[in-house]
């Protein structure tokens, strides 16, 4: 798996009650779609009729998976084409949207971003192809993910990035440390570590919004409640100060390594053992293979740690959805190619090839759950990766403008990173930028 | 008698007078155009007016990009060209063995992408695995971290001389080649030393070069952007999305979705350079032809 698919999975993650009246009152949810003489039917219709698709997705499982749909249904041509990684698609999207020339019929769109383009009406509702039934198919974090305040359905998903805590288990042998079961083990262990061997952190941090926001999610915090166009930012909840208090800790201590995700130092420290540990997403795996070849037999999966001893909570951490454009002509027949890659036949086809599933039927089966990694000592990884998409805490939303916020998290957060100010401070800082922001774009936001 | 009005100089301005008004003109009237409405993710597009500028100049962001662009202005850019004279005035000297060899190594840096030049010396600058950890770790130094908030324009700084000193070279060095020779003869003859002859001849004659690559370098501190952009994906909490007005009009056009107000942004910043650029052309070149 390519570089660029480990990026495109960082970030945030799941669940978002968003949004009903973001779409606008007066607009019946799937009313655009149905009018287009959209139903379960035509989509079998069209996928007979065949035709042309246009896809943008950097998940480097689609266009294989596209090849197989296309010896299916030899009509359709699928035409994948990597329009660039999350952020650099997303801008390409926006710009074809705004030229109304070249928008693509479907798109990858992680959960985080997917309500900002349900808001600009980018992203299709698919009511009306029959996909209000497949809730039953997918995992709930990942199907909250995809609604839209409960009414439409904006994408299926793709992927999930339940998340669990992957270490270095030479490394922690080496040193006497246990696998931490809580947040405060942790940090016990951190300093532990950092005492045997200076050049060693528990794990490297540099400030990643995404990351944050995941563990406040984990903390049980509700940093952004979304209602339509009325949106309340509170990154002081008790969930937030949860995560301060610890991380604060740690970054007094200087006991995270300020190595950035995803650099090449950060893969050179995974896989010399000087960051070891990462607590992220399930897609990890073949991350750490491709990119920390070299450490491959000494990592090892273990849950979440948690934030009250005893407790089994979880977070999201990445993974996306394919949406459809509301400007595509096809709709019917994207919707095809979307649930054979989602749930029929591709969504399997994907997990062979490494992704890490979001329907719960690939997620339950035994010979996903029994799959022994080699580089992870013949662990069972998916066992545990499975459990954690199982204790994902519920009521996540995103902001309906999450991609821009997290962009100026080094602008406010970022400093305390550094050792100048706190981590407390900044995200109050955070709070500010990201509901001024919210108030000029026309929220109303408290 | 009617005279036929002419139409050959139209003929011979025209191509140009096309590809200005479409290149040039087109696009700042579109930024302009741009810049009195207002776009929002709810509620859509409306005019505003002069809002977007009152914004402007009311934006303790783009003030803290336009204090350190001022700032890296009025410190690199005198240490750039001081450097770029002391070469030029020596590979001119005559003194030199090799002079072909050095005027193209000097020049070099300037055949480097930016963005390659960036990178490279963000892994030079690194403090852990980079140059300067290595010098740490081997001479038991303690260079501060060139990529901390406090040093970062410095490093930025010093990557933009190497880039640029070269070039600013080969201007004031085309300036010294042009200077009549015989001037230097009769200066020899009355007896001037080579930094007579430097204070005396050489450096009246860069009078206009100077000003020419000063010019240049105001415009490209004002337009700082590569640099920065590039360096914050290994220093991101160092660099803000704020940092100089460029990086900052990206970030509000391309993240944060606010083209209208990046538009404003950008004709501020673009009428604020050719302001200074003819201020100080006007100031310096005053009494010159």
């Amino acid at each position: 798996m390519s570089i660029t698919r480990r990026r495109a999975l960082l970030g945030a993650a799941l669940s978002i009650t968003l949004l009903a009246a973001g779409c606008g009152g007066s607009d019946e949810p799937g009313a655009a779609t149905a009018t287009a003489g959209a139903s379960e039917a035509d989509v079998k219709a069209a996928l007979e009729a065949g035709g042309e698709l246009t896809v943008w997705a950097w998940d480097s499982t689609i266009e294989p998976v596209a090849a197989e749909f296309m010896k299916k249904y030899p009509g359709v041509k699928v035409k994948v084409v990597n329009a660039g990684t999350n952020k650099d698609e997303y801008l390409a999207l926006q710009n074809a949207v705004q030229a109304g020339s070249g928008v693509p019929d479907v798109v990858q769109l992680e959960y985080y971003a997917l309500p900002q383009f349900v808001l600009s009406k980018t992203a299709a509702d698919l009511t009306a192809f029959g996909a209000g039934s497949l809730e039953s198919a997918f995992t709930p974090g990942t199907w909250n993910a995809v609604r839209s305040g409960g009414k439409g359905v904006y994408g299926l998903p793709i992927d999930s990035g339940p998340m669990a805590l992957f270490y270095n288990k030479e490394v922690f042998d080496k040193h006497g440390i246990a696998i931490p079961k809580t947040w405060e083990e942790y940090a016990a262990a951190a300093e532990k570590l950092h005492q045997a061997d200076p050049k060693a952190y528990i794990t490297a941090d540099a400030g990643e919004a995404g990351f944050t926001t995941s563990l406040i999610w984990q903390a049980g915090g509700k940093p952004y409640t979304v209602n339509g166009t009325d949106v309340t930012v509170n990154l002081a909840d008790a969930g937030s100060q949860r995560f301060t208090g610890v991380w604060q800790g740690m970054l007094d201590k200087k006991l995270l390594s300020p190595v950035v995700s995803w650099t090449d130092e950060w893969f050179k420290g995974l896989s010399d053992g000087t960051i070891a540990s990462l607590v992220i997403g399930a897609w990890m795996p073949s991350n750490l293979e491709s990119g920390a070849a070299a450490a491959k037999g000494k990592w090892r999966v273990a849950p979440m740690p948690q934030w009250e001893s005893g407790g089994k909570a979880a977070a999201e951490n990445g993974g996306s959805s394919l949406a459809i454009t509301e400007a595509g002509t096809k709709k019917a027949l994207a919707y095809g190619f979307l649930k054979y890659i989602a749930v029929d036949e591709g969504a399997q086809s994907r997990v062979d090839k490494g992704a890490f599933p979001a329907t719960t039927k690939e997620l339950n089966a035994a010979a996903f759950k029994g799959k022994e990694f080699p580089y992870f000592g013949g662990q069972k990884v998916n066992e545990v990766l499975a459990e954690s998409a199982a204790q994902v805490v519920p009521g996540w939303n995103y902001l309906p403008f999450q991609v821009y916020a997290n962009s100026i998290y080094g602008d406010t957060v970022g400093k305390a990173y550094l050792g100048q100010g706190n981590l407390t401070d900044g995200l109050k800082a955070w709070q500010d930028a990201s509901v001024k922001y919210g108030q000029e774009q026309g929220f109303t936001v408290k | 008698m009617v005279t036929r009005r002419s139409w050959i100089g139209w003929q011979f301005t025209g191509p140009f007078l096309a590809v200005f008004a479409l290149v040039f003109l087109a696009p700042i009237g579109y930024s302009a155009y741009l810049s009195v409405f207002r776009t929002k993710l709810v509620g859509g597009t409306g005019f505003v007016g002069m809002e977007n500028y009152t914004k402007t100049f009311s934006d303790p962001q783009f003030w803290e990009g336009v204090s350190r662009v001022a700032i890296f202005l009025a410190v690199q850019v005198p240490i750039m060209l001081g450097l770029a004279l002391l070469v030029a005035l020596a590979i001119d000297s005559g003194r030199l063995y090799g002079t072909g060899f050095f005027r193209v190594s000097i020049f070099l840096p300037y055949a480097v992408p930016a963005v390659v030049a960036t990178l490279m010396c963000g892994f030079l600058y690194g403090i852990r695995f980079g140059l300067v950890g290595s010098l740490n770790e081997g001479l038991g130094l303690n260079i501060p971290d060139p990529l901390a908030p406090d040093w970062i324009l410095t490093t930025i700084g010093n990557i933009v001389t190497w880039e640029f000193v070269g070039y600013n070279m080969l201007i004031l060095y085309s300036g010294l080649r042009v200077v009549d020779t015989a001037l230097y003869e009769a200066a020899a003859i009355d007896g001037a030393g080579q930094f007579r002859i430097i204070r005396a001849i050489k450096l009246p004659a860069l009078r206009g070069p100077l000003v020419v690559a000063t010019i240049f370098s105001i415009i490209g501190s004002f337009q700082l952007f590569t640099e920065p952009q590039i360096l914050k994906s290994i220093a991101p909490n160092a660099i803000t999305t704020y940092f100089t007005p460029n990086v900052y009009t990206y970030q509000l056009s391309f993240t944060g979705q606010q083209v209208n107000y990046s538009a404003t942004i950008a004709l501020v910043m673009g009428v604020a350079t050719m302001i200074v650029a003819y201020l100080f052309q006007r100031r310096s070149l005053k009494g010159v032809d």
